[in-house]
């Protein structure tokens, strides 16, 4: 499909460009940016006026849970990918905790082929680093790497034992794949339901401190040092992490790191009518914990926001909250809750941006998160006034346990292409608004 | 209009009426034997209470003194979400085999009389109940009537009787207000 | 004053006048246990179904005697094991109740928030007879009346609650109650069993046992659940006695006329001696008469009719 966009703002951090412009694709690619271009060849090119509109980089969600294979029930690779689309997304990368856990080279291979099948947006799928996550033997990152895997993670689970993380670090550096931690001491924090704190005082429910997290970072981050690998730190959610990540960047630590929308949205108070679409893990943190998130995607000590997108059936959710299982869908609100940091002063839109593109697109060496010319035609259209109310009917996504049902968002992906061609499109589903001219 | 209130009994009226009630009863149980005083919350306690004090000046014997809330047994409990308010019933002795004279201030539906004969009941096996009241405004809709009256006052539906008392109310009187905007 | 709720699920949604309300109506049905025929036909052709997860011999048969007392038609059901072990969601049970039509759910359960979520998903009303470690508002309730009725009032009394604060939802529920009707409380044990930011409850932390009874008027014992030794939270059940056992070594501390409260069941020489237990200060016996009469005026008070 052959494109000429006009009149939109485009904004790539990854080639510091913000203005207006034209964008030229041809054949899935981008050709060419730049003022008044004209087609190269006239033959089947449609031109899409975008006045008023944002035109970014097509986003890149480091850490999404398709659930499939084993809990279709919760979500599927065609489900999950209608969300990411929906959502502004044209590439997202999958944890391995499906059934069975994507520790071989057959769950990699299959996961790719239903995305293929799918073709609604780029599926990067994250192989375990332990052998059925168990946090023993490792798996055969190579094989991994060979079908397809872009990175290793235990996501959901800790690698407890220090030595196996160490030689986990040092084997995949070698391969090239980077290593995602979910930093979660269990002896801490097992048994627990909700940020310890006086919230989780007064309702009576087992904490998690803010500790379990900290000191596996901090853990993390010494291993990484001494190895002289890298390691990305999943779902940042602690001031004590925040800190800790910034110091070792400071020293030279090969570290990035992520964080979810919720972590900086809500705190453990929003729990308080035992809500159990906010149960997430790691758990909702305390307000110093929430600022202290805001100044670290500010001064850059987080690179990436993910929407760790955890879709739960409602036998999964509707029970005693203490049994509810942890997380909450975000492939949705991701885009839309984040620009609220924008309107806060907290980030730039360009920063906001790159957080969402260039920066996990690097993390995870994966293409994409970029417009330069000769790159796929992966980008996201963005009506920045757009107001909206997040409402279940409109999730696409199979699972709906959001807390954020009600809420009133403004900014959102109106149109998302993947490699020239147009995923989603709300422009011209729900707008009168004229694209071909 | 505003409301018209009547003035239908004055305390020397009611103190005249309490005396002939309290002979009633020394007359109709031939004496004090066995005989008790049950007030019904709230409006009889003081009624039973000038009962009590007027016997004891005439016959020199204090009778036992009773008080019975009455809520738990009303048949219009559970018709409404607006709970009245339980308030101590206070019954020391044993009523088995006594004469007891329930005492209220203005009989009208029988519904409460109803529901005090049921608690009394449950209280053990009164010889017998009697009732004293004040007023008898008729309207009755269960088969009940008085056995001592003080005064028989026929009264409309929508007029309100009212029982004021020094202990509760710092005047004695009977009142009948009636709305007037119909 | 009218209870203008459905449920009763903890303290801290109570006002001060809704307090007043469910203890002078208690006060008053405290004499219909006293009659030869302990019964009034109050609430008769209604259903109270008593929803246990969790073991109570006490609670469960307090509100069943509460509920007979005034006419109502109970029904036990003991589940021992939690909903999601059965493979039957909590919101299964509740739409399987709800079909029986009952008028007031009693429920206990160990996990915290379980009455709050069954009180959204049912019209019926919903007595929370403990859930997890977060409230138990009939035990504060009763506990409040004996006080009461004891002291003449709840104000400017002086407060002690001992023991695992952390995993009690006794102490959570008087706390929020005491507070609120003007009491000053104080909490103690050993710093495992003090949850983090309690302070911000409004009570005074102290770590030793002498020092939280100085001049009090009311000592409550918690139960200490021997299993939780497994997490370390004391060494041993003998050093906590050593440390936090009410005897008559220590009991002289407080005010001469002090109370001594316990929620029940004792173990005896480790919460409290025995000769404090059964002695003069106690008022645990009078806790549980207590019980059955505050657990009666919530039925009375949240049992409606249709109009």
């Amino acid at each position: 499909m052959n494109w000429l966009i006009k009149g939109a703002r485009i904004i790539d951090p990854s080639q510091h460009i913000d203005g207006q412009m034209d964008i030229l694709i041809e054949d899935g690619k981008i050709v060419k940016l730049g003022r008044n271009l004209s087609p190269s060849r006239k033959k089947g090119l449609d031109s899409m006026e975008l006045a008023g509109l944002v035109v970014t980089p097509g986003l890149v969600d480091m850490h999404t849970h398709l659930r499939e294979p084993g809990f279709e029930y919760k979500e599927t690779i065609q489900t999950g990918s209608e969300a990411a689309c929906a959502g502004g997304f044209t590439a997202i990368a999958c944890m391995p905790n499906t059934n069975p856990v994507n520790d071989t080279r057959s769950v990699t291979e299959f996961i790719l082929r239903k995305a293929t099948e799918t073709n609604l947006v780029n599926v990067y799928p994250i192989a375990a680093i332990t052998m059925q996550s168990q946090g023993n033997a490792l798996a055969e990152f190579w094989d991994l790497k060979e079908a397809g895997a872009i990175a290793l993670s235990d996501d959901g689970k800790p690698v407890m034992d220090s030595a196996v993380m160490r030689r986990a670090l040092e084997y995949a550096h070698s391969l090239g794949l980077p290593i995602i931690s979910h930093c979660e001491d269990t002896c801490l924090s097992s048994g627990g339901a909700m940020h310890e704190g006086f919230a989780s005082t007064e309702l009576g429910l087992p904490g998690i401190p803010g500790i379990a997290e900290d000191i596996m970072v901090a853990r993390d981050l010494l291993l990484a040092e001494y190895t002289r690998s890298s390691i990305h730190i999943a779902h940042v959610s602690t001031a004590g992490s925040v800190r800790l990540i910034r110091d070792a960047k400071n020293r030279g630590i090969k570290v990035t790191a992520e964080t979810a929308p919720h972590y900086f949205t809500l705190t453990d108070d929003d729990l308080r009518t035992y809500n159990v679409n906010a149960k997430v893990y790691p758990p909702l943190r305390g307000k110093d914990d929430v600022e202290a998130i805001k100044e670290g995607l500010r001064d850059g000590t987080i690179d990436a926001i993910a929407s760790d997108h955890a879709p739960h059936a409602l036998t999964d959710k509707e029970v005693e909250f203490e049994y509810a299982a942890s997380g909450m869908i975000g492939l949705e609100t991701s885009l839309g809750l984040s620009l609220r940091l924008v309107s806060a002063d907290i980030l730039t839109l360009n920063q906001l941006i790159e957080k969402m593109s260039a920066h996990p697109a690097r993390i995870l060496r994966i293409p994409g998160g970029t417009l330069r010319p000769g790159a796929p035609a992966d980008l996201t259209i963005i009506d920045l006034q757009r107001s909206w109310t997040v409402s279940r009917e409109a999730i696409r996504s199979r699972s709906k346990n959001t807390p954020f049902i009600g809420w009133d968002l403004t900014g959102k992906a109106v149109m998302t292409m993947k490699g020239g061609v147009v995923t989603y499109d709300e422009l011209n589903d729900c707008h009168e608004h004229p694209r071909h001219s | 209009m505003k409301n018209k209130n009547r003035v239908v009994m004055d305390a020397e009226a009611i103190d005249r009426s309490l005396t002939r009630v309290a002979y009633e009863i020394l007359e109709k149980n031939k004496g004090l034997d066995d005989l008790v005083l049950i007030g019904i919350r709230t409006g009889g306690i003081c009624l039973a209470n000038r009962l009590q004090r007027k016997i004891a000046a005439m016959e020199g014997i204090e009778v036992p003194l009773g008080i019975l809330d009455v809520t738990l047994y009303r048949d219009d409990l559970l018709r409404t979400n607006k709970k009245p308010r339980i308030g101590k019933t206070d019954i020391t002795f044993s009523l088995d085999d006594k004469k007891v004279v329930l005492v209220d201030d203005v009989l009208f539906t029988g519904r409460t009389i109803r529901a005090a004969m049921d608690a009394l009941i449950d209280f053990g096996r009164p010889r017998l109940i009697q009732l004293a009241v004040l007023i008898d405004r008729g309207h009755r809709e269960l088969p009940i009537r008085a056995d001592f009256v003080g005064k028989n006052l026929p009264s409309s539906l929508w007029e309100d009787v009212s029982v004021n008392l020094t202990e509760k109310d710092g005047v004695d009187e009977v009142v009948i207000e009636m709305d007037s905007e119909e | 004053m009218i209870l203008e709720r459905k449920d009763i699920l903890g303290i801290k949604e109570l006002s001060k006048d809704e307090i007043l309300l469910i203890l002078d109506t208690a006060d008053s049905f405290i004499e219909i246990s006293t009659r030869e025929i302990k019964k009034v036909p109050t609430l008769r052709g209604k259903t109270v179904i008593n929803l246990f997860y969790e073991a109570s011999t006490r609670t469960r048969t307090s509100f069943e005697i509460a509920a007979k007392r005034l006419s109502a038609d109970t029904i036990n059901i003991s589940a021992s094991t939690s909903s999601v072990v059965k493979g039957e969601t909590l919101l299964d049970t509740a739409r399987n109740l709800e079909a029986m039509n009952p008028d007031v759910i009693v429920i206990r359960h160990s996990a915290a928030g379980a009455p709050h979520m069954l009180a959204g998903m049912v019209k019926q009303s919903i007595i929370n007879a403990g859930d997890g470690a977060h409230e138990h508002p009939t035990q504060a309730l009763l506990d409040m009346m004996t006080i009461r009725a004891k002291k003449g009032r709840l104000e400017n009394l002086n407060i002690a609650i001992v023991g695992d604060i952390a995993h009690s939802r006794v102490a959570r529920s008087n706390i929020y109650g005491l507070k609120k009707m003007g009491a000053q409380v104080t909490v103690a044990g050993p710093a495992t069993m003090i949850p983090r930011d309690i302070e911000q409850m409004g009570v005074t932390v102290y770590s030793s046992l002498d020092e939280a009874i100085k001049e009090v008027d009311v000592i409550m014992m918690l139960r200490i659940q021997i299993e939780r030794q497994q997490q370390n939270i004391f060494p041993s059940l003998r050093e906590y006695a050593q440390r936090f056992c009410l005897s008559k070594k220590n009991i002289s501390l407080a005010k001469e006329d002090v109370l001594v409260m316990h929620p029940g069941p004792i173990n005896r020489g480790v919460e409290i001696s025995p000769d404090i237990a059964d002695g003069p200060y106690s008022v645990i016996l009078d806790q549980v008469t207590n019980g059955v009469a505050v657990r009666m005026a919530l039925l009375y008070l949240l049992t409606g009719g249709k109009a």
